[in-house]
């Protein structure tokens, strides 16, 4: 049951994320839920990696190089959104239509 | 059950309830800075999370990284962009939250249901290794040396990127022949930058 547990908890984490990238109006608040988001994979991994794969831990490292790349991500997503509030004056999402047509 | 099984499992359960309750927070409470520190307890429960799991080396990663960093960035850009808006009413607002709602809810049944009924091919018992930080180490050096190089070098362009992206553009300004005033001098030169027209007014 605990793999199980673990796996259940990362659903939610992610179903939760997903709402949140697709409902909130504010771009900080999007890149929050694609953080919650990448915490639920991880979730993923390091259980699989306990339970399946305990001599190994490969699924720890892939962990590692997941939350460099997340960190590198937050930092170049919150630069776009400072950029786009200095040219647009808001963060709204629903106004951040410049490639749409 | 013994003593060690028992506070596991009462440990998951306080965890897993903390991370879910934080993130619901993170992203139905309207205030976006109470979002932001619950987004640091989320994190941090989930750390907890992490050691349960035996990966002491990444749930001190994941505190160092992403409380340390991440959550500090993203307080610092809620700073710098917090303005407060009222956000003009979108048509149908109330049925797209409804519709994701329904559909947040039918993917978490179908990935609980996927996972309660798979079976997993467990060890069937846990292999206690000395370190998991000698392990890592030489997974990252033998076997993983690529990518792992790939990610300084990544981490290297955003850096740039992201300075390259968010930095401020001062003009030079001409010698100032007296004292300026002291608000003048107070405030950040930056070259104005015309405001890009939006589209969705004359269109749509």
């Amino acid at each position: 049951m605990p793999l199980e547990a673990f796996l259940i908890v990362a659903a939610a984490l992610f179903c939760i994320g997903i709402y949140g990238l697709i409902t909130s109006r504010n771009a900080v608040r999007v890149l929050m839920s694609i953080e919650l988001m990448l915490n639920a994979v991880n979730i993923n991994l390091l259980a699989f990696s306990n339970y399946l794969d305990s001599s190994n831990l490969r699924g720890q490292v892939f962990a590692i190089f997941v939350i460099s790349i997340a960190a590198a991500e937050a930092a170049v997503g919150l630069a776009i959104v400072l950029s786009i509030y200095r040219s647009r004056d808001t963060v709204d999402m629903e106004q951040f239509n410049l490639l749409r047509w | 059950m013994n003593l060690g099984e028992g506070v596991q499992a009462v440990s998951l359960v306080i965890l897993s309830a903390m991370t879910i309750a934080a993130a619901m927070g993170v992203v139905l409470i309207p205030n976006i800075v109470y979002s932001a520190f619950l987004l640091g307890g989320v994190f941090i429960s989930i750390s907890g999370l992490y050691l349960l799991l035996n990966a002491d080396f990444v749930a001190a990663a994941q505190i160092l990284i992403y409380v340390g960093a991440v959550n500090v960035l993203i307080l610092f850009a809620i700073m710098l962009v917090n303005k407060q808006e009222d956000y003009q009413a979108v048509k149908l607002s109330l049925v797209r939250k409804i519709t994701t709602a329904l559909v947040c809810i039918g993917l978490f049944c179908l990935l609980a249901l996927t996972v309660t009924s798979t079976p997993w091919l467990l060890t069937p018992n846990i292999a206690a290794v000395p370190s998991t930080l000698v392990i890592i180490g030489k997974h990252l050096f033998t076997d993983y040396l690529l990518p792992f190089e790939l990610a300084s070098v990544l981490l290297l362009v955003a850096l740039v990127g992201a300075i390259i992206l968010a930095r401020r553009e001062f003009v030079p300004d001409p010698v100032a022949t007296e004292f300026p005033a002291a608000e003048e001098s107070l405030s950040l030169l930056e070259r104005p930058r015309e405001q890009l027209v939006g589209s969705s007014s004359s269109e749509n």
